[in-house]
């Protein structure tokens, strides 16, 4: 197969240049190969390279497809690329937004604020277009290699098949010069939701198909709408079922109709009739241009494993859901924040490799509370059945005037990180009277700290807290080195990490999770805790 | 609190009457939107999921008796 794009560029990130390991005599061996250059592979390149960990990432592209597809980034995205480097630009690129209305008919149904907690560093959302967080994050690879960061980024490096062996994997590369061959310690599968490497390993992808099909449509306009998140059920200019308009950086606004099963999508996408479903909402007199259109069909499905021996595999490439709550691109994003740290350890020999089972573990709790929000939101918005129907519209018909529907109308759950209740590495709660959303699992609230934030001092490595308890600055168990962050018990901190208890010690994964708490400081149970956080246990 | 399902509504005769009324006159499209409706009104003022989880029980159980 000629080694063709597929696709048209959005920005040309990281072309390609010949590798030394093409003309090796045998098949250079890497610690960790990354298959797949979109956000989830970058994000797994930098998270790896900024450990040191040398990772090359291989992309049969040369760099990020055009089209905004995932435009809505969470709070909890930008903390880690904060975490990485590059949620500033992110931030000043992105539009924020706060104020949602919902609509049915010709009638609005009720509005909504996401009223963002005060005292967090990032936004609830930023609406930004794909390509642009793309770029962002391979320029902070730019920056960091310039620093020493042992990333390399492999454009028009396609692989075409892969031999899995118990503590290797072998890879065989086209690329314009020819192929060549290269084997990884591990290799991790970020190669989208119609993952070769999957194909490739014959692996499952099952779960629920939704028929129905939706039309984006970008547009610039000269129109003055405000900065809100539009949600149209059955709207009175009849152009779609339901339809969407949310605003983009550079002016652009994505607007969204779902138009049913049976559709010629190549007639729906004719210029002419793309327009004429615009101008049915938008009214005759707005000026505007199309930027890109597109139509999907979406499903809800995951991977029965994310782990495969020493393949493993993150993002769209393990699990799907529909577009409704923006739980795809920021849930690859977790996957990549809890992957990180622990094939860092397993690399530097520090933690035992069943600590990856965690990995799948966790990430596969995260996916199933997606795939359920999302497909909630999704039989809530293209109801499946006649009675399904007329609850739904008993719904909006309630919530215009009664409050107490309001929560019932679903029109995407807006995405959160999960927290990893009852799962291994956490130990039980020993603070009763702490907040319950600071429990163990759960990843650490913002709040203000000094001149700056709670989040900037946490991450990358085990961090011992200490709120109102003194605990060791510097602490080594068992090859693990442990920092200690002395905080006063005051404002926002003392509301998210206290509650009623006088003083507490948190043990903070490097993913910002919260691994174990107590009301005392106690070297024997953080001990006990940091075993079992990095699966010794 | 349990599922009530002990008589609990004074004058049920006038009740069911009024019931009916509400429907009167609507098609059936309509009656089964105001049910719906209805429906969630009543959910909500209960609001104990587990007497719901049993209702809905008890609603699905009397189809097939």
């Amino acid at each position: 197969m000629p080694l063709d794009d597929r696709y048209q560029l959005a920005f040309k990130l990281y072309p390609y240049t010949r590798s030394t390991d093409q003309d090796a005599s045998a098949p250079m061996r890497h610690p960790v190969v990354v298959l797949g250059g979109g956000p989830i592979g970058v994000a797994t390149a930098l998270d790896l390279g900024l450990q040191g960990i040398p990772v090359v990432l291989l992309d049969d592209h040369e760099g990020v497809g055009q089209g905004s597809r995932a435009i809505c980034f969470a709070k909890r995205t930008l903390e880690i690329a904060h975490r990485y480097g590059c949620a500033q630009p992110m931030l000043d690129k992105g539009v924020v937004w706060n104020l949602g209305k919902v609509f049915h008919d010709d009638r609005q149904v009720y509005e909504f604020n996401l009223l963002p907690e005060q005292g967090h560093r990032y936004p609830a959302f930023i609406n930004l277009q794909q390509p642009y967080f793309e770029r962002f994050l391979v320029e902070r690879v730019r920056e960091a290699q310039a620093q020493g960061a042992p990333i390399d980024l492999r454009g028009k490096n396609r692989v075409d098949a892969v031999e899995v062996k118990d503590d290797h994997v072998v890879l065989d590369i086209t690329t314009p010069d020819g192929p060549y061959r290269i084997s990884a310690d591990w290799l991790i599968g970020c190669d989208g939701a119609s993952s070769p490497l999957r194909k490739m390993m014959g692996l499952d992808f099952e779960g629920r198909v939704f028929e129905d099909n939706f039309l984006i449509a970008d547009i610039t306009m000269k129109a003055n709408f405000p900065t809100e998140r539009w949600f149209w059920f059955e709207p009175y200019f009849k152009s779609g079922d339901s339809a969407l308009l949310h605003k983009q950086p550079d002016g652009v606004w994505r607007i969204d109709f779902q138009l049913g099963w049976d559709i010629d999508r190549k007639e729906e996408l004719k210029e002419e009739n793309v327009c004429r479903r615009l101008d049915a909402m938008l009214g005759t007199d707005v000026e505007y241009e199309l930027v890109w259109t597109s139509i999907y069909t979406f499903q809800c499905r995951r991977m029965k494993k994310f782990r495969h021996g020493r393949v493993i595999f993150a993002g769209d490439a393990a699990h799907q859901v529909s577009p409704f709550g923006a739980r795809g691109a920021n849930s690859g994003i977790q996957d990549v924040d809890n992957l990180g740290w622990k094939l860092g350890l397993v690399l530097n020999g520090t933690a035992p490799e069943s600590l990856l089972d965690s990995y799948d573990v966790e990430r596969r709790h995260g996916a199933d509370e997606n795939i359920l929000n999302s497909s909630r939101s999704t039989d809530f918005i293209t109801p499946k059945s006649k009675i399904s129907h007329v609850f739904r519209n008993a719904v909006l018909d309630l919530a215009e005037h009664h409050a107490f529907a309001r929560p019932l109308v679903n029109s995407g759950r807006l995405s959160v990180p999960c927290v990893y209740d009852g799962l291994p590495l956490n130990t039980p709660d020993a603070l009763p009277e702490g907040p319950a959303r600071t429990r163990p699992g759960a990843p650490c609230p913002d709040a203000p700290l000094g001149q700056g934030f709670l989040l900037d001092h946490l991450g990358g490595e085990f961090v011992l807290l200490g709120i109102g308890v003194d605990v060791p600055d510097q602490l080594k168990i068992d090859a693990v080195a442990l920092r200690g962050l002395p905080v006063p018990t005051e404002g926002d901190i003392q509301d998210r990490y206290l509650g009623g208890a006088a003083g507490a010690v948190y043990l903070i994964r490097p993913d910002q999770h919260v691994a174990a708490r107590w009301p005392v400081y106690d070297e024997a149970m953080v001990r006990a805790a940091l075993a079992r956080a990095i699966g010794k246990d | 609190m349990a599922l009530n399902t002990d008589p609990n509504i004074p004058d049920p005769d006038d009740f069911y009457a009024e019931l009916l009324a509400a429907h009167e006159g609507l098609s059936d499209d309509d009656s089964i939107a105001l049910n719906a409706r209805l429906i969630l009104i009543l959910a909500n003022h209960i609001g104990d999921r587990a007497v719901l989880t049993e209702a809905l029980a008890a609603a699905a159980k009397g189809d097939t008796k």
